[in-house]
């Protein structure tokens, strides 16, 4: 069991990273005798060691920076991923044979790649477009146009697509193109919605994207951490080195540490305040009845021993946004997991090691990001459910309402809301 | 493909003749449904005969693609080939009437029984293709993995219905205050339990692999999602066209059967260039004939239509009762006066043209120029998977599918179409609109619109 969980072992220090599942055997179930390769794999176990410690350090690095930069950045960070990702996927089940044969074929695919991103980050970001270009007469009118249009826009280059996919249909290689073209609308969906999402949340506030990912990361350290010292259960079959222990240890730890971060990063403006254009300035915004401390005193088992300790606290400010985290963390511990699982499924059912090699000592993007897609839908969905509705108060849409519509708007609203409450009568 | 359908015809291969070598025999099975014989070019169109259905897509004769296949011996099996084709045309008659009929009555009854006939088509469509790539073998190995296809079909129908019929859902039970409460609940939560029932049926799929069947069980979860995108993408499109006005469901459908119909005809009798590789039968002057045809029949029709208040109409409830509205500016018409050399000669001094008819238009021009491709698709599709229909629930056309390919890709364009130029489209009012509706209690609505009012009030006083 121990040694299952060596390769991980290394990868410790990384709060951001999921750490790699062990891909090192595709064949799982058959331990390797322990005592002849040992000395073989401590070596390497080193060696690989550094590798993923020096592209995690950059890759944290990097990612701090990017935090601080704001949300553009951290959209224009989660688009490279997302294209990293796609052309990792999109290479995957590519054969060269018939690639020969096919000119231009690869082109198509980023043309449905550039559609799904204008229908995406347009419906996302439009908005946000709005209110940034409002000063100015002609791009306003450009952009609300653009707005208007969308849907017709991005049917359009779709449906283009879809003519230049049956012109260039070519006998003989009918299956796979077709085979082509249907792995192509799964990976844009896979990799659009939890990137769309993604955006939606870092817009929301950082808050809203820091913390989840976060959680996945915790969850893969102290999996790790737990099944290193107490794995002895197997958790499922897809991934052999998966214990019980490590996975319920971690599932405690995540709902504590959940708790924690929601605390610590809801103190920050920069954090929880949405972006409701696209500028990059500094944030300040009033942040919400979530994100104000509420002070709940001790019970009274608690007071009785820690008082002797000389413990200065009586009561515990908690934000409620932190009990919002808490279900994060539930999920993050018990469901996200099983993305990594169909990434485990998907690789061994189509016997490839890797999605790629674009992070040295990692595999690909995709490989890091399996976990991190699944939670991001949910953050945004719980988000959308609970947490806005929380949030919205008939002052704030009033107040949404006199800032951002025109009068002309404002009364066309009226008339609406008018029209709905009367038919309801 | 009509004989394969054939269960009468006399040999066996009868269902596999030709008419390249023998461009005037009845035996043609191809284009089995004319009596008349076949020109010769093995590219004319040919859609069946069955023409006065104006909502059934025409079933491509595909089989005469496959050019290598040799004709059997005519003169043995002329009698029972003739036989099996005018049998196999009078099944195809048979049961595009029965479906004519069926339509016509469906679209007298209202907006919800159209809307269960979308239903009802879907699931067959879904099964279908479920059914399609499915290999017995590892089926047996599987046992409950079909039922994950139609958990995911019901998931995606609460998600899609759900999202279409929020208005109208609440506008029904307004009345009663449990229903109220629990439809409002419903519809406040509704992406929440969608996207925790395909969690569930992601975390069983996951637990259900199995060793050596991974290839197969994610190649399945794969299709079942295309097939679910395909499905629902167009028929919630459809569903929402019917509420908007049963014309923006009708006059599309209509026109594809129509180009279908045209295209035919003009193949037949002027078909001579091949116009794609994919449907050998179809040729460039059965294509550019149809074009036209269908763009003065969408003119036509819209007049028609446009008329009716039943078919005008949007329908704001689930209620199925009459409907009476003001149709909008859309459809009032206006009068052109005719110029000088139409009014010498006949009666009329000036023509009446409800402003929809520009719009029909726009919808006649896409289902002539780009609906062919979903045809198009389809065969490539069969032809690829080597299939010869996508089912056989319908006896003379084959499946579902078959017959919807060229409308699904006119229902999406209908929907966008109408979204983006007739519906005056405000997208921060409906943003702030449907935040409202979907956070705010009825009385902090009230208290909102009250607010509001004073609000605008105040602006115009000062």
């Amino acid at each position: 069991m121990q040694k299952e969980n060596a390769a991980d072992a290394q990868s410790a220090p990384t709060t951001r990273l999921r750490h790699r599942k062990r891909q090192t055997d595709v064949n799982p179930g058959t331990g390797k005798p322990n005592g002849s390769h040992l000395l073989v794999n401590d070596r390497n176990k080193y060696k690989s060691f550094l590798i993923r410690a020096y592209s995690t350090v950059w890759m944290i690095g990097g990612f701090s920076v990017i935090v601080y930069m704001g949300h553009l950045y951290i959209t224009a960070m989660v688009v490279v991923i997302q294209i990293f990702m796609a052309r990792e996927l999109f290479n995957l089940l590519r054969k060269t044979h018939e690639d020969r044969q096919l000119p231009g074929f690869r082109i198509l695919n980023w043309h449905f790649f550039f559609t799904a991103m204008l229908f995406v980050y347009g419906r996302i970001l439009s908005q946000r477009l709005a209110n940034t270009v409002t000063p100015d007469k002609v791009l306003y009118r450009l952009v609300s146009g653009l707005i208007k249009y969308h849907m017709a826009i991005c049917y359009s280059l779709y449906i283009s697509g879809f003519v230049w996919f049956i012109l260039t249909l070519k006998k003989k290689m009918y299956k796979y193109q077709f085979g082509q073209y249907a792995w192509t609308h799964m990976i844009l969906i896979v990799v659009f919605t939890q990137s769309s999402f993604t955006v939606a949340n870092i817009f929301e506030g950082i808050f809203w994207f820091l913390l989840p990912a976060s959680l996945i990361v915790i969850d893969d350290i102290f999996a790790y951490i737990f099944g290193f010292f107490f794995g002895r259960t197997p958790l499922i079959k897809l991934s052999p080195k998966k214990t019980w222990e490590g996975f319920i240890g971690a599932s405690v730890t995540t709902m504590i540490s959940a708790f924690l971060l929601a605390n610590i990063m809801g103190r920050f403006q920069w954090l929880t305040c949405p972006r409701e254009d696209l500028s990059t300035g500094w944030l300040h915004c009033d942040p919400g009845p979530l994100f104000k401390p509420e002070t709940y005193a001790l019970p009274g088992w608690i007071l009785k021993w820690v008082v002797p300790l000389q413990f200065p606290w009586e009561e515990i400010s908690v934000l409620p946004v932190q009990w919002h985290s808490l279900c994060l963390g539930l999920f993050a511990s018990i469901i996200a997991p099983f993305g990594g699982f169909f990434a485990s499924g998907f690789k061994r059912a189509f016997k490839i090691k890797d999605f790629g090699d674009s992070i040295p000592g990692h595999g690909g993007i995709t490989d890091r990001m399996d976990c991190q897609m699944v939670m991001a839908v949910f953050a945004y969905i719980y988000h959308q459910s609970f947490v806005v509705s929380q949030s919205l108060s008939v002052e704030k849409i009033l107040e949404q309402v006199i800032t951002s519509l025109t009068l002309e708007e404002q009364q066309a609203l009226f008339m609406k809301l008018g029209q709905m409450l009367q038919e309801r009568l | 493909m009509a004989l394969q359908k054939d269960h009468y015809s006399g040999s066996p291969r009868a269902g596999k003749q030709r008419d390249q070598n023998y461009p005037n025999s009845p035996t043609v099975k191809t284009n089995g449904q004319r009596d008349n014989p076949i020109p010769s070019s093995p590219s004319a169109r040919s859609t069946a005969f069955d023409s006065p259905s104006p909502r059934l897509r025409h079933r491509r004769r595909r089989s005469t693609e496959f050019p290598g296949d040799i004709n059997r011996a005519n003169g043995s099996n002329l009698m029972t080939a003739s036989e099996s084709k005018y049998r196999s045309m009078w099944i195809r008659t048979c049961s595009s009437l029965w479906m004519l009929g069926g339509v016509i009555f469906i679209i007298y009854m209202g907006h919800l029984y159209i809307w269960a006939m979308v239903v009802v088509i879907q699931i067959f469509m879904a099964r279908e293709l479920f059914l399609l790539l499915r290999r017995a073998h590892e089926e047996r190995c599987l046992p409950g993995f079909r039922l994950l296809n139609w958990h995911f079909f019901f998931t995606a129908m609460l998600f899609v219905y759900g999202r279409i019929f929020r208005q109208q859902l609440v506008n029904t039970v307004s009345s009663d205050k449990f229903f109220y409460k629990l439809v409002s609940g419903l519809i406040k939560y509704q992406m929440v339990i969608c996207y925790f029932l395909y969690i569930a049926g992601f975390m069983w799929f996951i637990l259900t692999l199995k060793k050596k069947m991974y290839k197969y069980q994610f190649s399945q979860y794969a299709w079942t999602h295309m097939i679910l995108i395909v499905v629902f993408t167009q028929s919630s499109f459809t569903v929402a066209n019917i509420f908007e006005g049963i014309f923006w469901f009708l006059l599309p459908a209509a026109l594809i059967a129509m180009n279908d119909v045209a295209a035919y005809f003009f193949g037949v009798y002027f078909g001579k260039t091949p116009l794609i590789k994919l449907s050998p039968k179809k040729t460039w002057e059965g294509f550019i004939g149809a074009s036209v045809a269908t763009m003065i029949s969408a003119f036509v029709f819209a007049n028609v239509m446009g008329q009716f208040q039943w078919l005008t109409c949007p329908r704001k409830d689930l209620s199925t009762g009459w409907l009476h509205c003001d149709p909008g500016p859309l459809f009032r018409p206006e009068y052109y006066p005719l110029p000088w050399w139409i009014t010498r000669f006949t009666p009329w001094k000036e023509m009446s043209v409800l402003p929809v008819q520009w719009h029909a238009l726009c919808l006649g021009l896409f289902a002539s120029i780009i609906a062919p491709f979903g045809g198009f698709f389809a065969s490539g599709f069969k032809r690829a998977f080597k299939i010869k229909d996508f089912g056989d629930s319908i006896p003379g056309h084959g499946g579902f599918t078959d017959r919807m390919d060229c409308q699904m890709v006119m229902a999406v364009f209908a929907y966008i179409y109408i979204q983006s130029f007739i519906i005056p489209q405000d997208y921060s009012v409906e943003m702030i609109l449907d935040q409202i509706m979907r956070s705010l209690s009825r009385e902090e609505q009230q208290r909102l619109y009250v607010k509001l009012g004073d609000i605008l009030w105040q602006q115009i006083q000062g």
